[in-house]
């Protein structure tokens, strides 16, 4: 076995015990990388000479005796967090060369616990799209078949994980844009709760919806990661201070008492008969496990893509206005006048699916629509977000699918935006309601590929998320298979 | 018609992009196809519903007024466009 094959605990427990050094897991991941990147491309920057500082780093801290949670583990990061020296490209030509003056505090956060950054994940620019197919920079396929889609935005995050470049990633997630890839690359993703991880650092998209989370090989090394995010930033003022539990004590086997609800709503037509069956199974296993399985109902469900998208465009084409040229980022230098430059910088620096978004927005929020659109939207999220309150108070964790169908080929739907963004439509309603989400192994499909179960629950219970999902992956020991790479 | 092409373009002009002909047409046809989903919200009386701008209801976050370190200048300039040591440089603006 190779060292980039261990999960987070096993590698910390085999460096503990000096059987592994960071430098080796460091070496092995860049190898991997070497093997498999111009495959996968789940990269756009790859910083070996820095990794193997940070690993040497690592190992000097082990042997003092202050090794962190993290010490010596190899993550990749998402090109839309801050990395101080590091390119941030965010996907997109307009921050091709920028190079961020400081960390975002999640990076922060795995550097000070030890985290060894391999380098940047590829993504959709700006994180605006469900298969990182808008990337500027090449897009990551998933590893489990080839010629097929990743995922988004966070693709090349899941990508890596899923083909082991790297133990785990740090993503993003907006709409699903961390549980989506998840679950079409078979891996754990969560998105926590809205202000329970902080968004200093994160690239704005739609900032009432935007949440940093962890990518991971298993369920216990998503526990690890939240527990190092996790909490309260001064430098964030909708981060919340909220007490951060132990994650990995509530992974115990066993779902006695612990109630969970099947929404009805997410189960109709439209709903691949694979994943069904495959979802269905695993809340066959919770049952065994000593769930109570009962349905629950999120009425409004069948709204939130329409509310989705008139919020998380109107928010981003305000968050977008920044880029103009001025102070960072790709400039258009034949323009004359300032008006002609910021016209010029965010035409030939923006793609498609950006300006799409922004033109939306725009015209959602002008003057004389607001009302039809923008507002029309919020009251709708609030009977979104009811929906939920409600359905928790009859169960502790709400189950069901990520994502309507499995990955689908690379290349397909691009000229029919309206179909992407209905394919989101079982991740969207956690961004719009805040409540935490995740996505872990269900299984896999005739033709091989990864579906991943969906759990939502209360604002600020992630530990009951990961408990249910712990004892699902526990329950369907879906075991090691051989990646298409 | 949800969004006639000028719209579209009076739109762009509020965002400060300029569409190509082509892409005003296919932008045109998918926003008109976008809004047209959007509709469907029409469907419910919302006429007593509070609005949701954020899940939690903020107050104002508050913090001790004091100096604290700041970027330096140089590296704020890094990464810009053009500068002189000292300032942004842009177009000329009047």
């Amino acid at each position: 076995m190779e060292p980039f094959e261990l999960t987070i605990t096993e590698a910390c427990a085999q460096m503990e015990e000096g059987n592994l050094t960071a430098i080796v897991l460091t070496e092995s991941c860049l190898a991997r990388i070497e093997e498999v990147e111009k495959d996968v491309h789940a990269f756009i920057t790859i910083d070996r000479d820095g990794a193997l500082q940070q690993a040497e780093k690592a190992d000097k801290k082990r042997k003092e005796g202050v090794a962190g949670k993290l010490c010596g583990i190899p993550l990749s990061i998402k090109d839309l967090l801050a990395t101080k020296g590091l390119k941030t490209t965010c996907g997109s030509r307009i921050l091709e060369n920028y190079i961020p003056p400081y960390d975002a505090t999640v990076v922060s956060k795995v550097r000070d616990e030890g985290a060894v950054i391999l380098g940047k994940a590829t993504m959709d620019e700006f994180a605006m799209g469900s298969t990182s197919e808008t990337c500027a920079f090449g897009v990551p396929r998933n590893p489990w078949k080839k010629g097929y889609v990743a995922g988004g935005s966070s693709g090349g995050s899941a990508a890596a994980v899923a083909s082991y470049e790297c133990f785990a990633s740090l993503g993003s997630d907006t709409g699903g844009s961390i549980r989506q890839p998840a679950s079409l690359c078979g891996i754990v993703g969560m998105k926590p709760t809205y202000g329970r991880v902080s968004r200093y650092g994160l690239t704005a998209f739609a900032s009432s919806l935007d949440q940093v989370g962890p990518l991971c090989r298993t369920v216990a090394d998503c526990a690890l990661m939240m527990k190092v995010i996790s909490g309260f930033d001064p430098l964030d003022s909708t981060s919340v201070k909220h007490a951060v539990p132990d994650y990995s004590s509530f992974l115990t086997h066993g779902l006695a008492g612990v109630r969970i609800g099947v929404p009805r709503e997410y189960f109709t037509a439209g709903l691949d008969p694979e994943v069904e069956s495959i979802v269905r199974n695993s809340i066959a296993v919770l049952k065994e496990r000593g769930a109570e399985i009962i349905e629950v109902t999120l009425p409004h469900t069948e709204y939130c893509v329409a509310v989705y998208y008139l919020i998380a465009p109107s928010e981003a084409s305000s968050n977008l206005a920044r880029y103009d040229g001025v102070h960072y980022g790709y400039r258009d230098m034949g323009a004359d006048t300032l008006l002609d430059m910021y016209k010029g910088t965010r035409s030939k620096g923006f793609g498609p699916e950006v300006k799409r978004r922004i033109l939306i927005g725009t015209y959602a929020l002008s003057s004389g629509y607001y009302d039809a659109y923008y507002k029309k939207a919020s009251q709708v999220r609030t009977l979104i977000r009811n929906d939920f309150q409600k359905a928790l108070e009859s169960c502790d964790v709400i189950v069901s699918p990520v994502t309507p169908t499995p990955a689908w080929r690379m290349g397909e739907n691009t000229d029919d935006p309206l179909s992407v963004y209905l394919s989101d439509i079982l991740t969207l309603s956690a961004n719009l309601a805040g409540v935490p989400g995740m996505s872990v192994p269900g299984g896999f499909t005739e033709a091989g590929l990864p579906i991943g179960v969906q759990f939502q629950g209360r604002h600020f219970q992630e530990e009951m998320l990961l408990k249910v999902g712990f004892n699902l992956e526990q329950g369907l020991q879906l075991g090691k298979r051989v990646l298409d790479l | 018609m949800k969004i006639s092409r000028k719209q579209v373009e009076h739109v762009a002009h509020l965002a400060r992009l300029t569409l190509t002909e082509e892409e005003l047409e296919r932008m045109t046809g998918q926003l008109d196809n976008i809004l047209s989903y959007i509709d469907k919200l029409d469907e419910l009386d919302t006429s007593r519903i509070t609005p949701t701008s954020h899940v939690f209801s903020v107050c104002n976050a508050f913090r001790s007024d004091t100096v604290q370190e700041s970027l330096p200048r140089n590296e704020a300039l890094r990464n810009a466009p053009k500068q002189d040591g000292e300032m942004f440089q842009v177009p000329r603006i009047i």
